[in-house]
C-alpha cells in the first residue's frame, strides 16, 4: 500500500461511496476527460445539430438475479432509464449486451428477456440494438448485463448543480431503502416477517410530468448505490451549499427500519432503483408535492428538507426525531455490493 | 416520545443543577455509541455532561497481536477464513483482510453457523472462524463449536477473540480512568448475562449502572436515571429495558458458553492484559482451537503507527485529540480499529459528530 491507496481493486470500488468516486478521479478522468464527461452527471448531454440529447450507460450484476418485486431485467432497463430521466430528457431508446455465463438455464434467460421487453414497453422505449457473449463457467455469475440509452432533452429545461440557492427545497418521491433491503435480505435468506419488496421502476413518466408542468425544479439525481446519503452529499460538494434534512420527514418503512436495524445498516446509506431526489425552488415544492402525489410513482412524496448556508466545508446535516444534530457522511461504498 | 425526551432532559437539567459539577458517564456498547451519535443525543444534552464510548465495540477492543495473527492465515492457501464483515478492514503491519483478500480465500460470514456450514461444503480447506464479540455472539461461536465436534467437522476451527465486558469495566476503574463516574451498561450483553451480573460493579466501585435500551428515548431515560442517582447520592443497580432484560439473563446461552469455554487471561487494545477476560476453548474443545493448530502466538502486538485508539477505548481522549484522526485516518483509510469497525468511536465521530 502506497499512500493508503490500494494496489487491487476492492469491492468497495464498485459502491457508488468515497471509492466509487476516488476510481472515477484518479484512474478514468486522467485518461478519458473530455466536456461532455466532466461534469460527471447521470448522463451526459450533447448536441447533435438541433437535437439536444441525454446519453448514458450502466451495467448490471445483482445478486440474486430474481427478487421480490423485480430481476436484473428490470433493473437494466429502469436504471438507464432513470439516469436519462433525472437528466431532464424524455428516453426514447435502450441498447442491451447480454454476457451470460456458460450453464445459464434458458429458461432463466427466457424470464430475464421477457421483464426487460415488459418494462421497456411499459416505460415507452424501445430496445434499438444489442449484443450477446457467453463466457466460461465461473467467470460470471449467471448473467451480467449492461444497458446504454439516449434520450431528447425536454426543451427550456435548464438543470444543475449551480442552481441550488439558500432556502430551496430538497424533496424525494417516496420511501427508501426498499431495494437495497430488499436484495441483502434475500441474499442472506433472511425473512422478514411483513414484505420487503424493491423500489425498481422507471421513473420517466413523472420526472418528465413534472418538468413539464413546474417552473423552478433545480436538480434531480436518482438514489442508487449509496442512497440517500450519497446523492445528498454529492449535491452539497457539487453546489457549494449546505443540506440540511429532517429525520422525523423522511419516508421510510417500519419493515425497512426493521430490516435495517436487525442489519446494522443506515437506512441513508441504502440503494433505492425507483427514487430520485430533487431540489426546487420554494415556491415550487407544493406544486411538485401535488403532482407526485397524484402519481402511482409518487404517492409517498415528501419534502425532507432544505437547502441551507454553508459552513467551511458543506455539509448534509439530519436534524434528529429528537431535537438533535448531526451530519450525514459520504457512505464508504461496501456496504452492500452487488446490489445492482 | 417526545414528552419522555422533554422529561429525562429536565431530570438531567436538574440534577446537574445540584451537582455542580461535570458529569461523566461511559457506554460500554458500540450499539449505545452509535444509537447516541444517529440521534444527536450528545446535541441536547447539557455541556456539564460529558459522554465517553468505552471499550464496547468487539472489533476494537481486539489486540494488534490478535489481528495479526488472523493476518498470518492469510498466507495460507489451505485456509479459508470465515469473518464478521467488520474484521477485513481492521490493518494490520502488511495490509487488512481486505487488501489481502486475493492472496487468502477470506469470505464474510453472517454468523458462525454461516462459517461451519463453509467448512462442510469445503473439505479440502480449513474453515478458520475469526470469532470476536462479547458475549452476544460468544453462545452462537459455542453452539458452532459443539455442532462441529458432534458431527466430526474437523476442518472447522475458530480463532476465539471473544470478551468479557465486565472485567474490561473493572480495569477501567482500577486505575486507568478515574473520571468515570457511572456506567450505561450495555442492553445487548444484559440480554446474555442478566442485569444482576453489573452488581459487583456497583457494589465494590460505588458507581450507578444503569442498562439502557437503544432507542434515543431509552437512552436519555437512562442517563436520566444515572443522572438522578449521582445527585442523589444513591448509587444503584437499574435495568430501565426491563422488557428485554432480566436479572439472571439467558441461563441455557450462559450454560453453553461454559460448557465449552473458559475465561483466560487475555490482551485487549488499549488496556492491556486484564485477567479472566478473554474466552478460550476448554481443553475438550482444544482441536477446535486455531491458535494451538496453526502454533499462532497470542501474544500483545506492536503497533507503531501512530494511533490512539488504546486511549480512544479507555474514555482517556476524544477521537478528534488523536492528530491522525480524519486526517490520515478515515473511514476510507483507516488507521485504527476504530475509524474501522461501524460501531466504533472514532467512525461514530467521523461519520455523525459535527465539525464546528
Amino acid at each position: 500500500m502506497a499512500n493508503g491507496t490500494p494496489e487491487r481493486i476492492l469491492l468497495a470500488h464498485g459502491g457508488g461511496g468515497q471509492l466509487t468516486n476516488q476510481l472515477i478521479r484518479s484512474h478514468i478522468l486522467p485518461h478519458l476527460g473530455n466536456e461532455a464527461l466532466a461534469p460527471l452527471g447521470d448522463s451526459a448531454c450533447l448536441e447533435l445539430g438541433s437535437a439536444s440529447i441525454c446519453f448514458t450507460t450502466d451495467s448490471y450484476v445483482v445478486k440474486p438475479l430474481f427478487f421480490r418485486g423485480g430481476d436484473i431485467g428490470k433493473l437494466a432497463v429502469c436504471g438507464t432509464i432513470n439516469d436519462l430521466a433525472v437528466a431532464g430528457s424524455r428516453p426514447l431508446a435502450l441498447t442491451l449486451s447480454l454476457i451470460v455465463e456458460e450453464g445459464l438455464e434458458v429458461h432463466t434467460l427466457d424470464r430475464i428477456l421477457e421483464s426487460i421487453g415488459q418494462t421497456a414497453r411499459q416505460a415507452g422505449v424501445s430496445v434499438v440494438a444489442g449484443d450477446t457473449k457467453t463466457v466460461e463457467r465461473g467467470s460470471a455469475d449467471g448473467i451480467f448485463i449492461n444497458t446504454a440509452g439516449i434520450g431528447i432533452r425536454l426543451p427550456g429545461v435548464e438543470l444543475g448543480l449551480d442552481k441550488f440557492a439558500v432556502g430551496d427545497k430538497v424533496f424525494i418521491n417516496g420511501t427508501i431503502g426498499d431495494h437495497g433491503l430488499t436484495i441483502i435480505s434475500q441474499r442472506e435468506g433472511i425473512r422478514f416477517e411483513s414484505q420487503l419488496e424493491s423500489d425498481c421502476a422507471p421513473l420517466a413518466g413523472l420526472t418528465c410530468m413534472l418538468l413539464e408542468n413546474v417552473q423552478g425544479i433545480r436538480f434531480m439525481r436518482d438514489a442508487t448505490r449509496g442512497g440517500l446519503a450519497a446523492v445528498l452529499n454529492e449535491m452539497v460538494e457539487g453546489s457549494r451549499l449546505g443540506i440540511e434534512i429532517r429525520e422525523a420527514d423522511l419516508p421510510i418503512k417500519p419493515v425497512v427500519q426493521g430490516a435495517a436495524d436487525v442489519l446494522g445498516f443506515d437506512v441513508l446509506n441504502v440503494a433505492n432503483e425507483g427514487k430520485f431526489v430533487a431540489v426546487v425552488a420554494p415556491e415550487a415544492a407544493e406544486k411538485c408535492l401535488e403532482l407526485c402525489h397524484a402519481h402511482e410513482l409518487g404517492r409517498s412524496a415528501r419534502v425532507i428538507g432544505e437547502v441551507v448556508e454553508s459552513r467551511d466545508l458543506p455539509l448534509v446535516e439530519l436534524r434528529t426525531k429528537i431535537g438533535g444534530r448531526r451530519i450525514v457522511q459520504m457512505p464508504y461504498g461496501r456496504e452492500l455490493p452487488r446490489i445492482c | 416520545m417526545l414528552d419522555r425526551i422533554v422529561n429525562a432532559q429536565h431530570q438531567i437539567d436538574d440534577a446537574c443543577k445540584q451537582l455542580d459539577r461535570p458529569v461523566t458517564i461511559m457506554e460500554v456498547c458500540g450499539t449505545h455509541t452509535v444509537a447516541i451519535f444517529r440521534s444527536g443525543i450528545r446535541s441536547i444534552l447539557p455541556a456539564s455532561v460529558k459522554l465517553l464510548s468505552g471499550p464496547g465495540c468487539p472489533v476494537c477492543v481486539t489486540d494488534q497481536g490478535y489481528i495479526d495473527a488472523v493476518l498470518e492465515l492469510t498466507q495460507r492457501d489451505d485456509c479459508l477464513i470465515a469473518t464478521y464483515g467488520d474484521m477485513i478492514r481492521v490493518p494490520g503491519r502488511h495490509g487488512s483482510l481486505e487488501t489481502l483478500a486475493s492472496k487468502a480465500d477470506v469470505r464474510v460470514v453472517l454468523s458462525s453457523e454461516d462459517a461451519l456450514q463453509l467448512a462442510k461444503d469445503n473439505p479440502g480447506k480449513t474453515v478458520v472462524f475469526i470469532a470476536v464479540g462479547f458475549e452476544t455472539t460468544a453462545p452462537a461461536t459455542a453452539v458452532a463449536v459443539k455442532e462441529a465436534a458432534g458431527q466430526d467437522v474437523e476442518n472447522f476451527c475458530i480463532l476465539s477473540g471473544h470478551k468479557l465486558v465486565i472485567p474490561a469495566m473493572r480495569a477501567l476503574l482500577s486505575g486507568m480512568n478515574d473520571r468515570i463516574d457511572a456506567f450505561l451498561c450495555p442492553g445487548h450483553v444484559s440480554v446474555i448475562i442478566g442485569f444482576g451480573a453489573f452488581g459487583e460493579i456497583v457494589d465494590e466501585f460505588r458507581r450507578p449502572c444503569v442498562v439502557g435500551g437503544f432507542e434515543p428515548v431509552q437512552i436519555i431515560e437512562a442517563l436520566a436515571e444515572i443522572c438522578r442517582q449521582l445527585a442523589s447520592g444513591q448509587v444503584q443497580l437499574k435495568s430501565i429495558y426491563s422488557a428485554v432484560v432480566t436479572e439472571k439473563g439467558n441461563t441455557a446461552a450462559q450454560t453453553i458458553v461454559a460448557e465449552v469455554f473458559e475465561p483466560v487471561d487475555g490482551y485487549w487494545r488499549g488496556l492491556g492484559k486484564i485477567p479472566a477476560s478473554t474466552l478460550a476453548l476448554r481443553e475438550r474443545y482444544r482441536r477446535f482451537d486455531a491458535f494451538e493448530r496453526f502454533g499462532l502466538a497470542d501474544q500483545p502486538g506492536q503497533d507503531d503507527s501512530g494511533c490512539r485508539c488504546g486511549e480512544v477505548l479507555c474514555g482517556l481522549i476524544d477521537p478528534p485529540q488523536c492528530v491522525l484522526f480524519a486526517r490520515q485516518c478515515t473511514p476510507q483509510h483507516p488507521i485504527g480499529p476504530c475509524m474501522v469497525s461501524s460501531e466504533g468511536t472514532c467512525a461514530a465521530w467521523f461519520k455523525y459528530g459535527r465539525r464546528d
